[in-house]
């Protein structure tokens, strides 16, 4: 038997890494690295181009967008990719939102110096909390996160907090002054967001194409043969969730400085239920997903909410009706698409391009 | 003393609220081992629609026993056309349902009857029979008819060969379905039994928390507290852990300011889960590699 034929894993210099199969794929008669690549680009220069042919308001919203895919894309982490359920992901976002606002509001920090120390502090509430994750088994990590969403909004109203959190009134914020002369106060967020959301993305991106992201897939898909493999779950599942905290905690500044006010109403069980519903719909275990998912989460609401005003006429009972959809699309999505609308796009982009 | 008592028999008469929720939660986590996190807003969306039928002039207990009625097809009627294409879909796909289904009923009730806050009658007569000032009548008359509802669905599963097969189906669905147990209409009625018992739970809170869409928040979450504390694999437990929250939450309450109420689930639930994850009386489930 000659050298040639033998497994890759066989050869005498060792192990060769075999082609990924999908790499073979052909999109528009381009190989599918070179279209990822390509697509990268083209999202990053429409992402740079974007505020500028936009009204301010138009623009802030493209800023919540960001933001939004930032928890998105935390959770995706966790849920995605290493399998756990969290129902309470709203309060990591709070959690990062209050510290931003406290540093602003208390100690007159500026803006842009809040955003490392809240991802810290989200990390470690979140790794502290997902420690106990060691033991907690998905469904019942879903149900303690699921009880602290409930609570968090009643922790930040907490009277003996009130001094910091200012209770049931929230903290009011000082916009930034954009100091880039070409860019208005709005525009100057946005890039300002898109900074840390493009860090963000690119760190999620290596975290799951290295050692971390297999082991964390493996996690997912079989977590007796991760263990067996030699992969410490409890470590690796309490880490997750403390960096899915980290995106959220980015997240949670990021809406404190561009909304420039914090309330607890903000942050409820409802909030943790949209993220939730942003993940589905944009697709589990993709990062694209999350940016689809942000976006769904802050127009789709806001675009049912008028479309119902306009047939049913402001009654408040029938912004219900946009909740009941959302139910229903959720379920259908379960059913028809389990990958969301990235895998559904994927899926077809290679079906037609062939 | 007395203002102890008549906290700790006012907090076991909404314990047995909590017992209820707690049942029907182990009820279908026993059937398909996952928490129905729509429980609560299955019974509230039950006690609307006995407010619609008192108002619409029914008499209470008409109301009362149609309602159960009609929430237990509710009950079948979810696990047949929802779950039951779904039985062996990942955990997510599930809870992603059961999300789904608190968002349906929540929001279809804040449609049909508005976000308004309602007053919800109580069955109880107004003065108690005896003199008393220990409890009032509405709280006795919420534990007499939760603890009679606790002892026929115990006697169900006791005594009927309906029950034994439920039992069965829950333990071992493959034994079961060898045995000649129809596997998946039993998990309907469990999913029937569980939205029934929800919705005595929700008809007999209703008039105390007043009735809205979002009542049963707190009350499932203290409910998911007592199966945790009881032990998730054990009914009796269940029902235990939820007269125990009961009594906790109006004893936390005075230690600690009632603002915190959600909160004092939360560490509860945690706690429990990282020191005794079967509960108090469940077993140790070892999954076999």
């Amino acid at each position: 038997m000659t050298a040639s034929t033998l497994p890759d894993t066989e050869t005498k210099e060792g192990w060769t890494p075999r082609a990924n199969p999908a790499n073979s794929l052909r999109v528009f008669g381009v190989p599918l690295p070179q279209f990822r690549r390509i697509s990268i680009i083209v999202a990053i220069v429409i992402a740079i181009l974007l505020p500028f042919g936009l009204e301010g308001f138009d623009v802030f919203q493209l800023t919540q967008v960001l933001y939004l895919s930032m928890a998105v894309l935390g959770l995706n982490l966790l849920t995605g990719f290493t399998g756990q359920f969290s129902l309470g992901h709203s309060a990591f976002m709070a959690i990062g939102a209050y510290t931003a606002g406290i540093m602003m509001d208390q100690w007159d920090v500026p803006y842009y110096l809040t955003i490392v120390p809240a991802a810290f502090v989200c990390f470690v509430a979140a790794f502290l909390f997902g420690l106990p994750a060691l033991r907690l088994e998905g469904l019942y990590l879903a149900l303690a996160t699921f009880a602290l969403a409930i609570a968090a909004p009643q922790l930040l109203k907490y009277e003996h907090f009130e001094p910091w959190t200012g209770g049931v009134q929230g903290l009011d914020l000082l916009k930034p002054d954009s100091p880039v002369a070409f860019l208005d106060n709005d525009q100057w967020m946005y890039f300002f967001s898109l900074f840390f959301a493009i860090l963000l993305i690119f760190g999620a991106w290596n975290l799951v194409r290295g050692r971390t992201g297999r082991a964390m897939i493996a996690i997912r898909d079989n977590p007796i043969a991760a263990s067996t493999m030699g992969i410490n779950l409890s470590i690796y599942k309490s880490v997750t969730f403390g960096v899915s905290g980290i995106y959220c905690g980015v997240a949670g500044a990021l809406s404190a400085i561009v909304v420039e006010f914090i309330a607890p109403e903000s942050f409820t069980f409802v909030f943790a239920i949209l993220l939730l519903i942003g993940m589905v719909i944009g697709g589990l275990a993709s990062i694209p997903a999350a940016i689809i998912g942000g976006a769904f989460i802050l127009y789709v609401p806001n675009f049912s909410e008028a479309a119902v005003d306009f047939f049913f006429g402001g009654d408040p009972a029938s912004k219900a009706l946009v909740w009941i959809s959302f139910g229903i699309v959720m379920i259908i999505v379960v059913y028809v698409m389990p990958t969301g609308i990235a895998g559904f796009i994927k899926r077809n982009l290679i079906r037609i391009a062939r | 003393m007395e203002h102890l008592i008549q906290q700790s028999l006012g907090g076991l008469a909404t314990g047995a609220i909590y017992a209820c929720i707690a049942l029907a939660v182990v009820m279908i986590y026993q059937a398909i081992d996952h928490f129905n996190f729509a429980q609560g807003e299955m019974a509230m969306f039950s006690a609307f629609i006995t407010w619609q039928m008192i108002d619409w002039g029914a008499n209470y207990w008409v109301a009362f026993f149609v309602c159960i009625i009609i929430s237990f097809m509710a009950g079948v009627a979810i696990e047949r056309i929802i779950f039951a294409p779904l039985r062996d879909a990942p955990i997510f796909t599930h809870i992603v349902v059961f999300i789904a289904l608190f968002q349906i009923f929540n929001a279809t009730a804040g449609f049909i009857w508005e976000f308004t806050i309602k007053e919800f009658p109580s069955p109880f007569p107004e003065r108690m029979p005896f003199e008393t000032t220990l409890i009032g009548p509405h709280d006795l008359g919420m534990m007499l008819v939760t603890l009679i509802m606790l002892a026929l669905i115990f006697l169900f599963f006791r005594f009927t060969p309906l029950g034994l097969a439920m039992r069965a189906a829950a333990a071992s669905p493959d034994s079961a379905r060898l045995v000649g147990i129809n596997v998946g209409w039993i998990l309907a009625l469990g999913w029937g039994l569980a939205a029934a018992i929800g919705a005595v739970g929700g008809m007999m809170i209703a008039p105390v928390v007043f009735l809205e869409p979002a009542m049963m928040v707190g009350i499932l979450l203290y409910g998911f507290a007592g199966a945790v504390v009881g032990g998730l694999t054990s009914p009796g437990g269940a029902v235990f852990g939820g007269f125990l929250m009961g009594v906790v939450e109006p004893l936390a309450g005075m230690a600690i300011g009632s603002e915190l109420k959600l909160t004092v689930a939360l560490v509860v639930i945690v706690t429990i889960l990282i020191f005794k994850p079967a509960g108090l009386f469940g077993r140790v489930v070892v999954q076999r590699v």
